[in-house]
């Protein structure tokens, strides 16, 4: 038996402070509630212990809604990026996305700095070896040290620390990422508890010291020179950049790959987690497209003060002998000096069907969960679930409804959603083609979609709420200006001719015009010169609206008539066993699985649509009778 | 926001009318899309409950299907308290399903089992007591569709479906690559390869649309031929047949005086029914020909029963018969069981494992009853069907085609346009998931499953 003492009680308890765990700290002091937010080391806060760069397609989605909310990863990226682009920009704008990449010392740095200036929020040092649970429900945690600390509600954000594994080759050894030391006890207090804990694996390719790479033998990347902000709270923003270097494996490369499959962790039988399939180790690429004559990867800056260069698209499970001879055969990395190896690393996560939308335990009361530790991937995943299980456990301490967004009011809801209603069999990515109505979720929307419930909520700041406000009436503004205006036949006609187009007959409005796919708002400019100034975030809006009007309504149509079965709510007690007309699998699924909506409820694997009807018309029969 | 709903709400083939009602926002816009008023200033907009009279029209064509009376009665004193319509045909069967069919190509959906009383009870209009019924339908309707839908699932139908949908799901998933995955080293899909992939789909689409069964059915009637040797009782099938139709559908003029073709419904399904009778008794000169009829009749046939006199045994005639008759959709009647049984019913069953076999007194009226049970069956089942042709055996699925097709076009048009890929992407998936309707398989993981198996990506 350890000697313990106790320290102190919270509302809330976070435990890890990766990308999860800071939302989830900031929202739950932001509400107002104490919070304690404890990490193994304080050098992993907002650790970036993969790739150095926030955003990518669904990604940077999630980041503009977790910023429209009054989330904090938008804000950091904004402050430490050292180059940014927008890509997919010949799509359409929904599908538009943002990449930045990250200085990753000053992304923990300036999370540090703001974790410790935030109001009801302690960060500590500290490994958590035991939750504190009485009759399902958790009161609080006991560290390693022995310290104990009491809450009302404890959020699990433990990412890959827990019982965490990294194997290079076949030699392998209990390890957090990045060396650091992992999480054993709390990974073996979890199953005690009954949870239904799984591995998961994941990998990280080498750094290379910049210093030893040929740039010249490799193709330049460098950043937008018009740089477009994922915060909502900023504007214009300027900084010297940095570039990314693009080169290729070759026949070589992939020859000393295949002859050392066997030394792999992978092949070798040393790692059995399950492993994401869209980010591949190199050996796992070789070996299932052995027709691909070569791969691409990026040499990606680490940040401004370090020659640290990260090998984007070669993770690997290879012994570092293998490692170093198979990255020399790539242009440019000849000479290439490792200064921290690849690795693969193995980790325990919860089957993330034993949630809530909430993202609390359907078993033990007040134990949210969030971030890898769910069985998602990725930075962006993770502090998007931080910040919502952050908003839940204050919820719930405050007796209030739960904070859920639905499938068409966010990627946050269709990753919530997913993860919770389907579980995934892999650590899960968020994509633009899990979400049904793209259109409406786009990035430069974000803010219409949800920062009104970020302030209900009380998380968005008046300084932000008032900005928005005034960005939505210059909008509104701005559209019913276009609506209205219309330059004369001969006017639009010297425009037209000027882009090479047909001339018109009939008058047209600015927005009839901004329609024609060959005509922007940016070079409409010479036909409207008496336009307002307008910061880049509404003249995004105003152009995307009217120019995929057709397309958004059409969309939105469909939207309604999901929400339709999505406002049906069921309560979690519904005593599904004496429904008559249910099927006995969709019983027993609907028991187990307790949806909060109709709509949930019809997205559960073994639910069928006539039991769907069965459902409706018990809940209008129930209805009546009271 | 409900969508517009449509179904037959008569019995089929009882009563000298029928009556397609429909509800939901659309009803309106549907009804006069299809409906031309006798009086030019006659509107339903205007005459709320009033039945007014008219020709339905198909607006592609300005065809007449029938002369009706239709009434359209705004929501919410209504049935199903949505906006309803109703219209009277008074004509076939098939003018029946022709209307029905333009009222679904103009927006709405075909109507579950028990859906008008479904809504009426959601939206407040029944009593408690009549919930259980509502229950009752909803589960009869799983219990039927379930078959149906397992032996769709065998057939052709569905393999023809699945084989669509994988053509599409390689597409979705080489768009979704390019969305997602822009700067990965994967080719970029080009507009003509999108509408190469498109129109090789959409015309599998059309083709299958135009031979779709039951609308070659509704149109020109399931083709059944009766095949046996002289005096076994095929006069009598033909004419206790026509007894028992509830209602003679048309005469369909043109026929041969050769063979004898009559128009009939047996439970809902039309059928030209073809009698090889006149074909035998002809004098020796026109025997020849006489033949070539025969056989040309079999080859239409999308069935043939075939009757065996029970009380003989088995003659050189009926082999030929059955060897002519085996590669098709076959029932065998076994006639005249009002006597001993002399007929080796184990060598039919080797000749013909696949055939039906009934065993009926046709002078008696035994055994029609069966004998339109398996007719009903094959239709349904896809059973009876020719060679090569198709397979669409239901109003939904044709319905899920059409729809199909429709969002095809629209991904195509999109690609000539030139819109983004993702908006193009929108389409494409309408048209999978239309698709999808019918085998019963909606799962977008299908999609993401086949860009990391065919695609490498990754960090």
């Amino acid at each position: 038996m350890k000697e313990t003492c106790f320290l102190g009680e919270y509302d809330v308890i976070v435990v890890g402070a990766g990308h999860a765990g800071c939302e989830a700290g900031l929202a739950s002091a932001r509400l107002g509630h104490s919070t304690l937010l404890l990490s193994i080391n304080l050098e992993a806060v907002a650790m970036m212990a993969c790739n150095p760069s926030i955003g990518g397609s669904g990604k940077s989605h999630l980041v503009r809604e977790i910023d429209a909310l009054g989330g904090e990863m938008g804000l950091n990226i904004d402050k430490t990026f050292i180059q940014s682009r927008m890509l997919n920009v010949a799509k359409g704008p929904a599908v538009h996305f943002l990449r930045a990449q990250a200085d990753k010392e000053q992304y923990h740095k300036e999370m540090k700095k703001v974790l410790e200036r935030q109001e009801n929020l302690d960060l500590r040092q500290g490994e958590v070896a035991e939750l504190i649970v009485e009759e399902d429900q958790v009161k609080g945690v006991i560290l390693s040290s022995g310290a104990v600390f009491h809450a009302k509600a404890v959020i699990l954000a433990t990412g890959t620390f827990l019982r965490g594994r990294i194997s290079i080759g076949v030699n392998s050894f209990p390890s957090g990422p990045n060396g650091l030391s992992p999480s054993i006890s709390l990974a073996d207090n979890l199953v005690e508890l009954g949870l239904n804990m799984r591995c998961f694996k994941t990998g990280t390719p080498a750094r290379a010291l910049s210093t030893s790479l040929h740039y010249e033998k490799m193709q330049e990347q460098p950043g937008d020179p018009e740089i477009v902000p994922f915060s909502f709270m900023n504007d214009d923003l300027e900084r010297e950049q940095l570039s990314c270097w693009l080169t290729y494996t070759n026949e070589e490369t992939h020859r000393i790959i295949r002859e050392n499959f066997l030394r792999s962790g992978t092949y070798s039988g040393v790692i059995e987690g399950v492993g994401p399939r869209y980010c591949p180790s190199i050996e796992v690429k070789i070996d299932r497209f052995p027709d691909r004559a070569r791969h691409q990867l990026f040499v990606e800056p680490e940040g401004l003060d370090t020659d640290e260069m990260y090998i984007q698209g070669m993770s690997s499970s290879l012994p570092e002998d293998v490692q170093v001879a198979f990255y020399k055969t790539i242009p440019g990395l000849e000479d290439l000096r490792i200064v921290r190896p690849a690795y693969a690393i193995e980790y325990d996560c919860i089957d993330p069907l034993e949630l809530q939308l909430n993202l609390e335990h359907k078993r033990i009361e007040n134990l949210f969960c969030a971030g890898q530790f769910n069985g998602s991937s990725g930075y962006e995943e993770a502090a998007a679930q931080g910040l919502m299980a952050g908003i839940n456990a204050v919820r719930k301490i405050e007796g209030k409804e739960p904070f859920i967004l639905d499938r068409s009011e966010a990627y946050i809801g269709v990753l919530i959603d997913d993860l919770v209603t389907k579980g995934t069999e892999e650590p899960y990515r968020i994509m633009t083609s899990r979400a049904e109505y793209r259109l409406v979720l786009r990035q430069d929307n974000a803010d219409l979609r949800l920062t009104e419930k970020g302030y209900e909520l009380g998380l968005v700041s008046q300084e932000r709420y008032e900005r928005f406000c005034s960005d939505k009436a210059a909008m509104e503004k701005e559209l019913e200006r276009l609506n209205t205006v219309s330059p004369t036949a001969k006017e639009t006609n010297a425009f037209l001719e000027s882009l090479g187009e047909p001339p018109i007959q009939k008058r047209l409005t600015l927005a009839e015009l901004l329609k024609r796919p060959e005509v922007t708002y940016e070079n409409m400019k010479s036909l409207d010169p008496d336009r307002p100034a307008l910061s880049g975030h509404v003249i995004t809006k105003v152009e995307v609206q009217i120019k995929y009007a057709g397309y958004i309504s059409k969309q939105q149509t469909q939207v309604e008539r999901f929400r339709k079965l999505e406002d049906k709510k069921l309560s979690p007690d519904l005593p599904y066993g004496e429904i008559d007309g249910l099927r006995l699998e969709a019983q027993q699924k609907l028991a187990e699985f307790k949806p909060l909506s109709v709509g949930q409820a019809s997205r559960i694997s073994g639910v069928s649509p006539a039991d769907i009807n069965v459902l409706l018309i018990y809940l209008e029969k129930k209805r009546r009778q009271s | 926001m409900e969508d517009t709903i449509a179904a037959v709400a008569t019995a089929y083939g009882e009563g000298g009318i029928g009556i397609i009602r429909l509800s939901g926002p659309d009803t309106l816009k549907i009804m006069s899309a299809i409906f031309k008023p006798a009086r030019k200033e006659s509107s339903f907009a205007a005459e709320n409950r009033k039945l007014i009279y008219g020709t339905v029209e198909d607006p592609k064509n300005g065809k007449t299907i029938d002369e009706v009376l239709a009434v359209y009665m705004k929501a919410p004193y209504t049935y199903t308290r949505e906006d309803v319509g109703e219209i009277h045909c008074h004509g076939s069967i098939i003018s029946l399903r022709k209307t029905l069919e333009l009222i679904l190509c103009s927006g709405a959906r075909l109507a579950e089992k028990g859906e008008f009383t479904k809504r009426a009870f959601l939206n407040g209009r029944l009593d408690l007591s009549q919930a259980e019924a509502v229950m009752d339908l909803i589960k009869a309707d799983t219990d039927m569709g379930f078959d149906v839908a397992l032996e769709q699932m065998e057939g052709s139908l569905s393999g023809k479906v699945r084989e669509l949908r994988d053509s599409l799901v390689a597409l979705l998933a080489h768009v979704a690559v390019n969305i997602d995955y822009p700067d990965e080293d994967i080719e970029e899909i080009t507009y003509e390869d999108m509408i190469k992939s498109i129109s090789v789909i959409g015309d599998e689409v059309d083709n299958m649309l135009a031979q779709a069964h039951t609308g070659r059915i509704v149109r020109e009637g399931l083709r059944v031929t009766i095949a046996g040797k002289p005096n076994v009782g095929k006069s009598s099938l033909m004419n206790a047949m026509l007894r028992e139709a509830r209602a003679i559908v048309t005469d369909i003029p043109g026929t041969t005086r050769d063979t004898i073709e009559e128009g009939l419904s047996v439970r809902g399904i039309p059928l030209r029914l073809t009698d090889t009778a006149g074909i035998h008794f002809t004098e020796d000169q026109v025997e020849k020909l006489g033949i070539e009829k025969s056989k040309e009749s079999f080859n239409k046939a999308d069935l043939i029963l075939l009757i065996l006199d029970g009380s003989k045994e088995m003659e050189e005639e009926d082999l030929e018969l059955m060897e002519k008759v085996a590669q098709k959709p076959v029932v065998v009647l076994v006639n005249k069981t009002d006597l001993a049984l002399k007929l080796d019913l184990e060598e039919v069953k080797r000749k013909l494992p696949q055939a039906a076999l009934i065993k009926t007194a046709v002078k008696e009226g035994k055994g029609l009853e069966l004998l339109e049970d398996e007719i009903e069956r094959m239709v349904f089942s896809g059973g009876a069907r020719q060679k090569d042709s198709l397979l669409v055996t239901n109003v939904r699925h044709k319905n899920a085609l059409e729809q199909t097709a429709s969002a095809l076009a629209d991904a195509k048009e999109g690609c000539e346009r030139r819109e983004a890929l993702d908006l193009v992407e929108i389409d494409l998936r309408r048209a999978w998931e239309f698709l999808g309707e019918i085998t019963g398989e909606t799962a977008a993981e299908d999609i993401i499953d086949q860009v990391f198996s065919r695609f490498c990506l990754g960090k």
